[in-house]
């Protein structure tokens, strides 16, 4: 068992909800989403924060799920891919952009790449080539080479900045 | 078209095989061999673990053969009484606390007494130990084409000779492999699980348990990624979850870490390829004798059939009137070696492109010259004896794929400004073909079989073993089959591969889904067409509302429709075993890939700048989905050219890590420009041939040949790592400082 004496009880914000939550204070944030919260869009490709598969944002930041002691989270505000879209129907401009462009392949990448894109936009809404390329780079996929994937990106720039 | 199954990915509802859950599930571990070979004496269960609570698993507890079925019968599910390489799985454990599970598993004590072991091809070649067999051989071909003896013996020819190696290469799938297992002697044996073809994983599971095949089903979760990874090596897992889902009464699942995946599993073949070539002054090909040889690993799993496929190419799209290939794969106490993209070919394509431009060289020829005078066209044969009778055009790929990358210009430039400059330029190509299908008479034997059925609510559903695991099934299918029946894509639906549920049509693996399988999606589809007009429920001008109407009322008036087709081989193809000659492949796709490059001379990283490829790969069904072929298959590629480099300690990986290992991220790769010229195939669906493994095929040898344009070294191994370029540098730096200047070609 992760290494503490006891599980403590843990309090943040999901996906825009409040949860508690008994967790290990060194278990890995990644595996309290998925286990406990049944939240499994959250992937794990490496578990050493080399792949970026398992990113969910924590007070807006980009972070590795795998890198987080859950007792790390308690107050914090966490948003998984599950609460990227506004419901079922309405997907955010960026995961449009993915079914678009073809930037989703096997889609084991997708959950923490688009949250990559989505962070990155959030702070550079128009990103140069560069910086796509710079700020995508903690998130590896094997299947598509990237391109696609930047197309997605400069599609849902230009679809979120014609959006009224 | 978007792609079938997009929606579900983007959202995080795509359900993965570690996404899901049974009621009283246990996780599975996996005990391992820590020696490359050696006799197991004991097995100890160590102190302070609450033994009585898990369920432990070893070769014993098999209750049929203690095998995972596919070509020879030589890999056991569990090692019984002697361990072949490290990683070999020994005991299971299984627990429902995963903490606790990893404690146990080191606890687990196993002493073995080593045996001698051996690592490379050439301790395996000579004999030094033997492993396997009467002598480590595993499978060899022969083939022949004309008199090469005699031709060589010309007195008008230049003799050019080297030697090329590559290494092995991790398919790094991001999500590590993931089995799940219900098992108990009164309902069989199923599994979920993340694979490619869940038809050899049946088969495989049949003779595991000695079950009647209906007792076994396999169903494909999401899969996150193949690339070869996950044809042959889930089989064994689906094994381990099961026997300890059968032993414990509760269901199993097993996922790997990323660690243990790399440790464990299979990687590309390492390979080593040389080329005695006999040219005309004016650069015409006389003769090519090829020496072809693969480390395969402990045991044979489809080593034969990688070393098939790399033999069969290894004398690329060249015509040449005398060939030799002599090829083989021997045993190594490595972990066995197995299917990744490609199957081979890169391997001995990637030896041939870059001894194209050697020979090139020595007979005084641009590189683009040479292989103009020698591409293989319409009636010309190959090194099988197989007649070309599509209308290819090499030269006209080449040509265009120069003329996108302004490779003359840049070739000129280069050579003006390099030698002032610390990072130095380069630009290289190759040309290359790629087979499609399975080699020789693969397809006939296979006998792939597809159904279509129309629902109630007059939907088609398409029943298929093919898998999606990002390469885009089930869209092409839905496209191919809204093509065939002029009826709205969303009204195809994929069912999941399920053993129980759909026909077999075959693994997804060497580029046969979209052109073999494709085309029985086709003939199916067409089937439920005239089934319904020949039964006079559809007129012959329709909408898709109206083809709906009729499905629904066809079922409503007679029961169930359906449509089954079957393989049937095109007309005139030959292939001979026996020989090894014959048409090897039903048809190639052909391509021009150039790579241009930066190499700084002070770290010696090398940057790929730009990268064009021009393909010719039938009818393109759906551009982008095509294209993420080209653009996946190249990025692969590229980190098999410059930095996926397996360090080997003792037959063991030693860079097991995402960290150490070095794929490609989106900050390394360069903007890739892909061109389809399109000649339709007679026999595809919509014309259109294989696509998935070509790009594989290309991009290393053509980084290669532009990395000795920009330093003038011609390096015959990869990866090209960084300390390997820098070594090649130094040694023709010192080289270069002994003989008198002269000028660069």
């Amino acid at each position: 068992m992760p290494d503490a004496a006891a599980k403590i009880e843990i309090a943040c914000t999901v996906n825009g909800e409040p949860r508690r939550f008994r967790a290990w204070p060194m278990e890995r944030l990644l595996d309290v989403l998925r286990r406990e919260l049944a939240l499994t869009g959250t992937k794990e490709g490496c578990g050493e924060g080399e792949c970026g598969a398992c990113s969910v944002l924590l007070d807006g930041a980009l972070v590795n799920s795998c890198l987080l002691p859950v007792a790390q989270v308690a107050g914090c505000e966490i948003r998984t891919i599950e609460g990227l879209a506004d419901n079922s129907e309405q997907l955010a401009a960026i995961q449009d952009a993915f079914i678009a462009c073809g930037g989703a392949q096997c889609g084991i990448c997708t959950p923490g790449m688009i949250l990559a894109a989505y962070s990155l936009l959030e702070r550079h809404p128009q990103p140069t080539d560069a910086e796509i390329r710079a700020d995508l780079s903690g998130n590896l996929c094997r299947c598509t080479g990237y391109t696609k994937i930047f197309e997605s990106v400069v599609r849902a720039c230009q679809s979120r900045s014609a959006a009224p | 078209m978007p792609r079938k199954e997009g929606r579900e990915k983007v959202t995080g509802r795509a359900r993965y095989t570690d996404d899901l859950t049974f009621p009283d599930l246990l996780y599975g571990v996996t005990v391992r061999s820590e020696v490359p070979r050696g006799r197991i004496r004991k097995i100890e269960f160590g102190p302070g673990i609450p033994w009585d609570e898990f369920t432990v698993v070893t070769a014993r507890n098999i209750p049929g053969e203690n095998c995972v079925f596919l070509i020879e019968h030589d890999q056991p599910l569990l090692a019984d009484a002697v361990v072949n390489h490290p990683e070999e799985a020994i005991v299971l454990l299984a627990h429902p606390d995963p903490y606790l599970l990893e404690e146990a598993r080191r606890a687990v004590r196993i002493q073995i007494e080593p045996l001698p072991a051996i690592f490379t091809l050439e301790d395996s070649l000579s004999r030094k130990q033997v492993i396997w067999g009467v002598d480590n051989v595993f499978k060899t071909y022969d083939v022949h084409k004309g008199d090469v003896d005699a031709a060589f013996a010309r007195a008008d020819c230049v003799i050019v000779e080297a030697e090329y190696r590559t290494g092995a290469q991790e398919q790094l799938y991001i999500e590590p492999n993931a089995m799940i297992a219900v098992a108990n002697p009164h309902d069989g044996v199923t599994v979920w699980g993340s694979l490619q073809c869940p038809f050899y994983v049946h088969k495989a599971l049949v003779a595991m348990f000695g079950l009647p095949v209906e007792k076994i089903r396999v169903v494909q979760a999401e899969t996150g990624g193949g690339f070869g990874g996950k044809e042959e090596y889930p089989s064994m897992i689906a094994g381990h979850a099961a026997l300890l889902a059968w032993k414990s009464g509760r269901p199993v699942k097993i996922v790997y870490d990323r660690a243990e995946d790399m440790a464990a599993t299979t990687k590309r073949h390492p390979s080593r390829t040389r080329h005695r070539t006999a040219v005309t002054r004016d650069g015409k090909l006389v003769a090519m004798d090829i020496d072809f040889a693969l480390d395969g690993g402990a045991y044979a799993t489809l080593s034969s059939v990688v070393l098939s496929r790399g033999t069969l190419h290894a004398a690329g799209p060249y015509f040449c009137p005398n060939v030799r290939i002599q090829s083989r794969v021997v045993a190594t106490n490595a972990p066995p070696h197995g299917a990744f993209r490609g199957f081979g070919a890169p391997q001995s394509i990637f030896a041939l492109e870059r001894h194209m431009d050697r020979v090139a060289q020595a007979v005084g020829l641009s590189p683009q010259e040479f292989r103009r005078r020698n591409f293989i066209s319409q009636g010309h044969t190959l090194a099988t004896g197989q007649v070309i009778r599509e209308a290819v055009d090499m030269a006209r790929l080449l040509d265009r794929a120069l003329r996108e990358s302004d490779y003359a210009a840049k070739r000129q430039r280069f050579a003006l400004e390099n030698p002032t400059q610390r990072l130095k330029k380069g630009i290289g190509f190759a040309t290359f073909f790629h087979g499609a299908g399975f080699t020789g008479s693969g397809e006939t034997t296979l006998a792939s079989i597809v159904e279509a059925e129309a629902t109630p609510a007059g939907r088609v559903r398409i029943l298929t073993a093919n898998t999606e695991m990002g390469q885009g099934t089930n869209t092409i299918f839905g496209q191919i089959a809204a093509d065939a029946l002029g009826i709205d894509y969303d009204q195809i639906e994929i069912a999941q591969p399920d053993t129980a549920a759909v026909p077999n049509s075959g693994p997804t693996v060497a580029s046969r889904t979209a052109m073999v399988v494709g085309k029985l999606v086709e003939t199916a589809a067409l089937g439920l067409k005239h089934e319904l007009t020949s039964a006079g429920f559809l007129a012959a001008d329709y909408s898709s509302d109206d083809f709906a109407r009729a499905c629904s009322r066809f079922i409503e008036a007679r029961g169930p429709l359906r449509s089954r087709s079957q393989y049937q081989t095109p007309p005139g193809l030959h292939w001979d075993d026996a020989t090894y000659s014959g048409d090897a492949y039903r048809a190639y796709a052909w391509a021009a890939y150039v790579a241009e490059v930066t190499v700084d001379t002070a770290t010696f990283e090398t940057h790929v700048d730009e990268f064009v490829a021009v393909q010719e790969v039938g009818k393109v069904i759906h551009p982008v989905l095509a294209a993420g072929q080209i653009e996946g298959g190249i990025a692969q590629g590229i980190g098999f050219a410059l930095t996926e480099n397996v360090v080997w300690q003792n037959g063991r990986m030693a860079n097991g890590q995402m960290t150490n290992y070095i794929m490609p991220t989106s900050a390394d790769l360069p903007r890739i420009r892909v061109f389809f010229e399109e000649t339709p195939y007679e026999f595809g669906p919509g014309g259109a041939k294989g696509i998935g493994e070509l790009p594989l095929d290309g991009a290393a040898p053509a980084i290669l040949n532009a990395i000795e344009n920009a330093l003038n070294i011609s390096l015959r191994e990869i990866p090209a790592t960084a300390d390997r370029l820098m070594e090649a540098f130094e040694k023709a730096d010192a080289a270069k400082s002994t003989e008198p200047a002269r000028p660069r070609a």
